[in-house]
């Protein structure tokens, strides 16, 4: 069958199973989008900034673990797709981005909306590619779906100049395609694995450390069948949450700058480390050299540049967590006998008073909202069972920390690049993929105004995401670090000339509530939950001063953890 | 710290080489030389990199080259018996008559070779180990140097040891 390079793409996305695609258009993506317009397999969603749409995307991939699609035209088109490619590179979603290119005899002449999208892209993407012949868009597509989709996953960009998607040629998918340079490692090594399984059971003060691979590789279940058998305590990243259920006995909250007492406590003291598809980033490990003293570490990672790269790694296992674990547990289940479970109930004593210093009370108010309570009134009012994404700053760490997910892919947050502007173009691509499902959108009066203009996409596309302004008239994260170390100098954190965010929300055509008293919000989030067909933009006036406890300071280890300030010193603290 | 010569076998694409270039500047991972050409397979070509680093650095570095989808395969010879050339390519002036006679006794010494001559300039050839063709630069340093050109080094492992596919 001949087509034109236009439809060959789009062929492909048909005959990739892409349900949605997220673009712009413009000049060198005209004949795209023409065939766009031939065709009503593909889903076109028009975002409103070229950002929203790979956070779209993104939020669409992370939700439903199938690569996000984006399209967009050149020159601007791509550089404003740069933030959203680095976001989904740093978390390792697949993602595919088409971007158009001027046609190939201007390439180089600096001509009307050329940039070097290869050359700009290339430090934010797992590989990108410069179609030159119309012969090769069909493999090239194929490749670049191999690509985002396996191993590490993320984000490809593929760019095709205007006139190759003019020319004709005769259209073939490849069912399956080799690559001899890209061979991702899928199964463990089953040696390493029996040393890994030998460390486990003779710890005596072990700890299960888990981290966004583990729900990249769907290894949930392998995950909570490991944690249930041995029952070790189980901490997880800031983008591992949900692969253990919260309420799972073994479960100690999440680990790091503000994550629980008792998980970054057993972090420090532990003997042995299972670490599953996490990578030890800074914000987890505190200070290296304070990091884990004790520990004998196994990691399991797909990726080798993973292993061993900020901390030393004891056993290291190269493979897909799910597989890994599935050939773990087999090898481990017939000789749990062999745990010392004596010692593991002593340290669980330990771990248990750790926990009873409750590390995320914090001081409950009749007069002013305070933030961490309209997460605790949503996670009532949803079961816990709504997808929530969040922006970057305050409300995501207390989103992280009080919204206590029972399941994976339904806590949608930029964890690795921390863009401000992510949460709600990330709830779009979730919404869609979730017509039925709540989706919260958990913000600052900061982060929503990055990408505040996809609420017109919501509205077209009748999404009807429930945002959630946790509005302290401040970047809260930033106010937080100047008090905390800049002697309260607020350089330019206060956010002065806000909107009226209701009368915003109404004039994209949207429901706005302000709510600014606690008494209201548990009225004011029913509401808006029930009204399924409605985007409802909820303003809260949350207490200005409120920060986020508990915190390790920058340069400090996981034993010196700050607790909120009415309760002193960790060491003056009552352990009940 | 160690020096190690690295054989990367990867896709001959364009863009190849500035993926690995980008990938050492991104990460602050040294680079002393970089030669590039495509191989007797078309389709790959060859890349020596001579960098330094600890060994949790190097590590890094062939761990994160690996991880380009264009390389297809390699080896850190410094792992094992190897070998290492450079080119060099010199331009030197030499009108009196003392001076050539110095200039060809080095030359004879170092085994190089005469490329160009002019009646005042001589550009000579050197192939050998860094070392080599450091010496030979120390030493010609008395006479005025106009041009020196190096190709960075080539590797290549010892006896049946092969980098291939
Ligand atoms: C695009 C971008 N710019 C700047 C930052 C740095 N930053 C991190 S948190 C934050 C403040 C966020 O304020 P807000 O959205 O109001 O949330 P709050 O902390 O008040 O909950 C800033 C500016 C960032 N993460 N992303």
């Amino acid at each position: 069958m001949n087509l034109t390079g236009a439809d060959i793409v789009v062929r492909c996305l048909k005959d990739e199973g892409i349900e949605y695609i997220f673009g712009y258009p413009g000049g060198a993506a005209l004949h795209i989008y023409d065939a766009m317009y031939r065709q009503d397999d593909v889903k076109h969603i028009l975002v409103r900034h070229e950002q929203g749409a790979t956070h779209a995307a993104d939020g669409y991939a992370r939700a439903t673990g199938k690569p996000g699609v984006v399209l967009v035209t050149s020159g601007p088109g791509v550089t404003n797709t740069v933030t959203g490619i680095a976001t989904a590179f740093m978390d390792s979603i697949p993602m595919v981005v088409i971007t158009a290119q001027v046609p190939s005899h201007l390439i180089g002449d600096d001509a009307f909306q050329e940039v070097d999208t290869v050359g700009i892209t290339r430090p934010c993407v797992k590989h990108n590619f410069l179609i030159k012949d119309v012969n090769k868009i069909a493999e090239t597509m194929k490749k670049a779906f191999y690509i985002a989709a396996t191993g590490r996953p993320g984000p490809v960009v593929v760019d095709i100049p205007k006139d190759i998607t003019a020319q004709s040629a005769e259209y073939h998918y490849p069912a399956k395609i080799d690559m001899r340079s890209y061979q991702p490692k899928i199964k463990g090594h089953n040696k390493q694995i029996a040393r890994g399984v030998d460390l486990l059971l003779q710890a005596k003060k072990p700890i299960i450390y888990t981290g966004g691979g583990a729900i990249l590789s769907s290894a949930e279940d392998a995950l909570v069948q490991l944690v249930d058998s041995v029952e070790y305590p189980s901490t997880s990243t800031l983008m591992g949450l949900g692969a253990i259920p919260a309420s799972n006995p073994n479960f100690l909250g999440m680990l790091g700058m503000h994550g629980t007492y008792e998980a970054n406590m057993a972090m420090y003291d532990c003997d042995v480390m299972l670490a599953v598809g996490a990578r030890f980033d800074d914000r987890v490990t505190g200070e290296l050299s304070k990091f884990s003293p004790n520990a004998k570490i196994i990691q399991i990672d797909i990726d080798p540049s993973s292993i061993g790269k900020n901390v030393p790694v004891e056993v290291p296992i190269v493979g897909d967590c799910n597989e890994v674990l599935l050939q773990l547990n087999a090898q481990l289940q017939p000789r749990l006998g062999e745990i010392g479970r004596g010692s593991i109930d002593q340290w669980w004593d330990v771990v248990n008073q750790w926990k009873s210093l409750d590390s995320l009370a914090y001081n409950a108010s009749d007069t002013v909202i305070k933030p961490q309570f309209v997460v605790q009134k949503l996670l009532e009012i949803t079961n816990g069972d709504a997808y929530v994404t969040s922006d970057v700053g305050q409300h995501q760490m207390w989103a992280a920390q009080y919204y206590t997910f029972e399941k994976s892919r339904r806590w949608i947050n930029s964890g690795g690049l921390g863009t401000m502007g992510f949460g709600l173009p990330a709830a779009l691509g979730v919404q869609l993929a979730y017509p039925d499902d709540l989706v919260a959108c958990i913000t600052g009066d900061a982060s929503i105004q990055m990408c505040l203009q996809e609420l017109s996409t919501c509205l077209q596309y009748n999404l009807p995401v429930k945002v959630l302004n946790l509005n302290n008239q401040y970047m809260g994260m930033v106010r937080q670090w100047q008090e905390f170390f800049y002697d309260r100098r607020y350089s330019h954190s206060y956010m002065d000339a806000l909107p009226d965010f209701v009368k915003l929300a109404e004039s994209y055509g949207h429901i706005g509530i302000r709510v600014d008293k606690p008494g209201d919000v548990e009225g004011a989030l029913k509401e808006a939950c029930g009204m399924k067909n409605r985007l409802v933009f909820l303003d809260i006036l949350t207490d200005h001063t409120e920060n986020v406890y508990p915190m390790i300071a920058a340069g400090k280890g996981h034993s010196e953890m700050h607790l909120k300030p009415s309760d002193g010193d960790v060491q003056e603290r009552e352990l009940a | 710290m160690m020096r190690r010569i690295i054989s990367v076998l990867l896709e001959n694409e364009a863009g190849a080489l500035s993926r690995v270039a980008g990938l050492f500047s991104a990460r602050g991972y040294n680079i002393e030389s970089l030669t590039v050409a495509p191989t007797d397979d078309p389709s790959l070509s060859r890349m020596t990199i001579v960098t330094s680093g600890t060994d949790a650095v190097i590590e890094q570095i062939t761990k994160q080259l690996n991880k380009l989808v264009d390389v297809v395969k390699l080896r850190d010879l410094t792992e094992g018996k190897h070998l290492g050339r450079e080119l060099m390519l010199v331009k030197v002036s030499a009108s009196s008559a003392d001076q050539k006679d110095d200039i060809k006794r080095l030359v004879d010494i170092f085994r190089g070779r005469y490329i160009d001559v002019t009646e005042s300039t001589f550009t000579l050839e050197l192939t050998g180990s860094t070392e080599k063709v450091d010496a030979f630069l120390e030493a010609l340093s008395q006479a005025e140097m106009i041009e020196v050109v190096r190709s960075g080094m080539l590797g290549i492992g010892r006896g049946k040891n092969a980098l291939k596919l």
